[in-house]
């Protein structure tokens, strides 16, 4: 077996992995960063996208409250080119209790987050799409966050200060001595090759999995799932983000994030991190709640449905509501805990806290490691950041004009370039077509890969020389993944373009008869058994 | 109404629009209108990006031919103006969008005037400092204006004197069934009077009372050229004068394709007009071919027309097009005995209003063109037709023949 060294082994590629692998690097040790899938490849690449002021927790939760406005703060200085502006309104509808509305506004002032109530005439001229009937609204700095974007630059950082990153490798095993962590056992996922990782410190950061990952380490955890369903609608309904002003519930947020607004989301117990099918009831609840914000809501054209699980440490196994558990992060010293001295497990939290859990976390390793060494994450900018601009939706369109238009786009709903592909495709050296999505947010755009995902494929299998079967896998892989999040908002405009799709890869392209590497069932046998769950959902 | 540009929703992506574009098929500068409308839309917020949306000519033959609906022409031209509002209208957009204006100043020495515009070094500094193409089509103007001719005509016809309007009405008829109003706009007004005597000739010919009331330029040039405000308060200005005769329930008949589309339907769904006022104008408007073919259908029309022996090649505008009544002036000529109208297959004639006068665009509107001239010249090589009045003038430039309102030919066959 293939051995390697280093000092900190951080598993877990989600926001909090990522930013831990940052801190540790720029405090100076020599850190590896593992994930089983891509760069976000958890809860982190299927959030929300909210950068919270706190205002949601001010009343339930007020220390993540202050958390969150804290955060906020710094990472719209370190991190703003992940960031868009987009202010955030909490908003009294009819179905909300008009009472609440005052402990909210007396709730922020306590938690130190800037807050305002607006006319509501001021809130219609900036958002005249949002329901008339509103009542009272109140502006906080709320904003929106690309995961995809920010944890790129996290990790980018991290690597100039020496860390290594390593993708679709697999934790498989801990090897405990004498209460400390020896090394770590890892697999090359594209490989099958196993390789001994010795470290002096192992930083536990995998989201709803790091229960499966202290257990290699004999250490109890024990991890609330609790899935949370949202809806991406085809354009932004509105350009702020919009809050029910209440206590937190389902359906209550509707973020504009990059060119879509997502309504979100659900929050609902599930057994098992890796699957968690999507409800009809969710949509239904979600689409309904979205008309309460904005009237015609269910008749505006929803893109896909997805869900994300957030892990949260349970400390009464009995509770069975997910929202009443802190989202607070916790940070778990397996030493004092379960006797393994050189091992930390840090999960629940937000991605708004991140950088905060990373600090905490690498904190408390200097402390046991006695060195010490402060934190500066605060501190400094992450790549693309440097100049403190906001992201801005209309940046891709005015990129492309600016480029004379001589490139070709490849994924036109979504403005990606030949040349952005191209790059990226030699940057991750992937035929996966869903890490190419998530690198440039290919195919997630109103035809979902229908005119794009073919080109791209043919762009991978050129540039790669791979044989034609391996790029025929990725395309079929790439559209089951796309399908099933299609599936159950599958009504309406989306039908439409689910059809003409349909058409495309399965009367144009035979897609289901390509060849492909021995063993997969055919993709139309799997597309058929799913699409038979989902009739089209009623929307009155 | 809901925010027009909301109907990128229904977009598909499967390009009928851009296979149907006459700008991006003869430009690389205009990417298109599914790049343009429902594409480049769900990036628009704040600052804006995108410049090429200003290649766009406005014809709106995307929003015609999209099967879902999506009104890619509208959301192009509320682009713009947001463009233009951040980076400020051009001078040349200001002169250009106000041939109202235009022809108040110039009408009364239109002889010199005109004369001054064929000067070759007048056009090239008009070029130099405006930008506006030396070549473009630029009309003439009139030295009589079409309202002096109508109230001339009022006081040399006793019979004709009416005190109830402001330019005046002809009489004839005196039930409000029988009495229209005529919105003929500034082409008519300033450079075309002939137009507006032919629309009279052939509306008193069936027995009509004219009203011609006090009017103003429907706004379309300052739309396109991306001044709301102004074009607002422009219909705002021709909504109080036509609105009376709304009320009264009297139609108003337009012979301008263009202004008629724009009253119609234009105020509200770019303009965002909403109010009653308006929707009751609107709704009261008819193009001239259109309200004739209607009173055909009822048994109205007076179909005694005197043979025309000729084959005359016929080009319905975009804007007509965009009315979706089909193309009443190809109906009403086949009642012309021994004419013979033949209609051109190709899309646009390259213009769209004041599109093709613009420096950076006139020659995309000539390559436009190109397909309709030469059908034009192999179809008659010395008359053609067509309803809107700035097409007929490129069509006139592009083929250097004469090109005339299907209601001249109606009222030609009066006789
Ligand atoms: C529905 C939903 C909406 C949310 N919305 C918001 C929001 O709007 N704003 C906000 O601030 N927060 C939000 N959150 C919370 C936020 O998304 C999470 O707290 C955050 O992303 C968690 O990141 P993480 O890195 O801890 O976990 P993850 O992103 O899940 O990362 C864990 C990683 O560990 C990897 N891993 C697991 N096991 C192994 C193994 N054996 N070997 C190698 N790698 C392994 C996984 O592949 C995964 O990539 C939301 C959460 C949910 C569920
Ligand atoms: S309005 Fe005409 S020029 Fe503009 S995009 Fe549509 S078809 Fe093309
Ligand atoms: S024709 Fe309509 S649906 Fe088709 S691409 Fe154009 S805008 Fe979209």
């Amino acid at each position: 077996m293939q051995q390697f060294e280093t000092e900190i082994l951080v598993i877990g590629g989600g926001s909090t992995g990522c930013g831990v692998a940052r801190d540790a690097a720029m405090r100076g040790f020599h850190t590896l960063l593992i994930d089983k899938g891509d760069l976000s490849y958890g809860t982190t690449g299927r959030y929300h996208g909210l950068l919270h002021s706190g205002g949601r927790y001010v009343i339930k939760d007020s220390q993540s409250a202050r958390e969150c406005i804290a955060e906020n703060r710094i990472l719209r200085r370190i991190s703003p080119d992940a960031i868009e502006d987009t202010s955030g309104f909490f908003v009294v509808t009819p179905a909300d209790d008009p009472a609440y509305s005052d402990k909210f506004y007396r709730g922020c002032l306590d938690c130190g987050i800037p807050v305002a109530e607006i006319t509501l005439r001021e809130m219609l001229q900036r958002e005249p799409r949002l329901n008339p009937a509103i009542s009272r609204a109140f502006e906080v700095p709320d904003g929106a966050i690309d995961s995809f974007k920010a944890v790129s630059a996290l990790v980018r950082s991290a690597r100039q200060h020496g860390a290594e990153v390593w993708l679709y490798y697999r934790l498989v095993n801990l090897h405990l001595s004498q209460g400390s962590l020896q090394g770590a056992t890892v697999e090359n996922l594209r490989s099958g090759e196993k390789i001994y990782i010795s470290c002096d410190f192992v930083i536990n950061a995998a989201g709803a999995w790091c229960g499966q990952v202290a257990a290699m380490a004999k250490c109890p955890v024990t991890i609330a799932m609790g899935k949370g369903t949202m809806i991406a609608m085809n354009h932004r309904l509105v350009n702020t983000v919009i809050n029910r002003c209440k206590l937190p519930d389902d359906g209550d947020i509707l973020v504009p994030i990059r060119t879509v607004s997502v309504i979100g989301t659900t929050d609902y117990r599930v057994p098992d991190p890796d699957h968690y099918p999507i409800e009809r009831w969710e949509i239904e609840l979600l689409m309904k709640e979205g008309e309460h914000l904005v009237p015609g809501f269910k008749q505006s054209r929803a893109l896909r449905a997805w869900a994300g699980v957030r892990p949260l440490y349970q400390t009464e196994p009995t509770l069975t509501d997910t929202r009443d558990i802190t989202r607070s992060y916790v940070l778990l010293d397996h030493e004092t805990r379960d006797g393994v001295r050189n091992f930390l497990t840090i999960t629940s939290g937000k991605f708004t806290t991140y950088r905060l859990m990373a600090q905490v976390t690498v904190d408390k390793m200097c402390q046991k490691l006695k060195i010490e060494r402060p934190c500066t994450t605060h501190l400094e900018a992450l790549p693309d950041s440097e100049d403190h601009h906001y992201y801005h939706v209309s940046h891709r369109l005015g990129e492309f004009e600016a480029a004379a238009q001589d490139d070709a786009l490849i994924c036109e709903c979504e403005f990606v370039t030949a040349t952005k592909l191209e790059t990226a495709i030699h940057r991750l050296r992937t035929t996966n077509l869903d890490d190419l999505r998530r690198s440039l947010r290919l195919a997630m755009g109103p035809c979902q890969g229908g005119f794009c995902i073919f080109r791209a494929a043919a762009r991978t299998h050129e540039s790669l020389g791979f044989d034609v079967s391996r790029t025929n896998q990725a395309l079929v892989q790439f559209l089951e993944e796309r399908w099933k999040g299609v599936h159950p908002i599958l009504w309406g405009d989306q039908l439409k373009q689910a059809r003409l799709d349909d058409w495309i890869y399965q009367n144009v392209f035979n897609v289901s008869a390509l060849p492909q590497d021995e063993g997969s069932p055919s993709s139309a046998e799997r597309a058929n058994q799913s699409l038979a769950e989902w009739m089209p959902v009623e929307i009155s | 109404m809901e925010d027009i540009r909301f109907t990128l929703d229904h977009c598909v992506k499967c390009n009928i629009c851009t296979s149907m574009c006459p700008v991006s098929r003869v430009t690389p500068l205009f990417p298109g209108p599914k790049y343009a409308g429902p594409q480049a839309q769900r990036l628009r917020y704040g600052p804006s990006t995108d410049r090429s949306v200003d290649f766009c000519s406005g014809c709106g033959i995307c929003s015609q031919v999209c099967p879902h609906g999506v009104k890619i022409a509208e959301i192009n031209a509320k682009a713009r103006h947001t463009m233009y509002q951040e980076c400020g209208i051009p001078l040349r957009n200001q002169i250009i969008a106000r041939p109202d204006v235009l022809g108040r100043l110039a009408s009364p020495a239109a002889p010199v005037i005109n004369l001054a515009m064929r000067l070759p070094g007048v056009r090239r500094a008009m070029e130099a400092i405006l930008h506006i193409h030396h070549a473009a089509p630029m009309p003439s103007f009139s030295f009589e204006t079409f309202p002096a001719w109508f109230r001339n005509r009022r006081q040399q016809i006793p019979s004709l004197r009416n005190p109830s309007s402001n330019h005046g009405t002809t009489s004839g008829a005196t039930t409000p069934d029988e009495t229209v109003v005529y919105y003929h706009g500034c082409a008519t007004h300033f450079y075309e009077p002939r137009i507006g005597k032919a629309a009279i000739k052939v509306l008193e010919r069936n027995g009509y009372q004219v009203i011609v009331p006090e009017q103003g330029c429907c706004g379309l040039p300052l739309m396109s050229n991306g001044n709301f405000e102004a074009a607002r308060q422009v219909v705002r200005f021709n909504v109080a004068r036509l609105l009376p005769y709304a009320r009264q329930g009297l139609p108003i008949v337009a012979t301008s394709s263009s202004c008629s589309l724009m009253l119609k339907r234009e105020v509200r769904e770019i303009l965002d007009m909403q109010d009653d006022d308006t929707a009751l104008v609107s709704a009261h408007l008819y193009d001239i071919c259109e309200f004739l073919l209607i009173r055909l259908a009822m048994g109205q029309l007076d179909i005694a027309f005197q043979p025309i022996p000729l084959r005359v090649p016929y080009h319905a505008p975009c804007q007509l097009r965009g009315h979706g009544f089909g193309k009443p002036a190809l109906e009403l000529l086949q009642l012309i005995p021994e004419l013979e109208t033949i209609e051109m297959s190709a899309a646009c004639c390259g213009t769209a209003g004041t599109y093709g006068y613009k420096q950076e665009k006139y020659s995309i509107a000539m390559a436009v063109g190109e397909e309709l001239f030469s059908a034009i010249h192999s179809t008659n090589p010395h008359l053609s037709a067509c309803d809107s009045e700035t097409c007929r003038w490129q069509i006139v430039h592009g083929t250097g023949l004469p090109s005339v309102h299907p209601i001249e030919l109606l009222a030609a066959a009066y006789q």
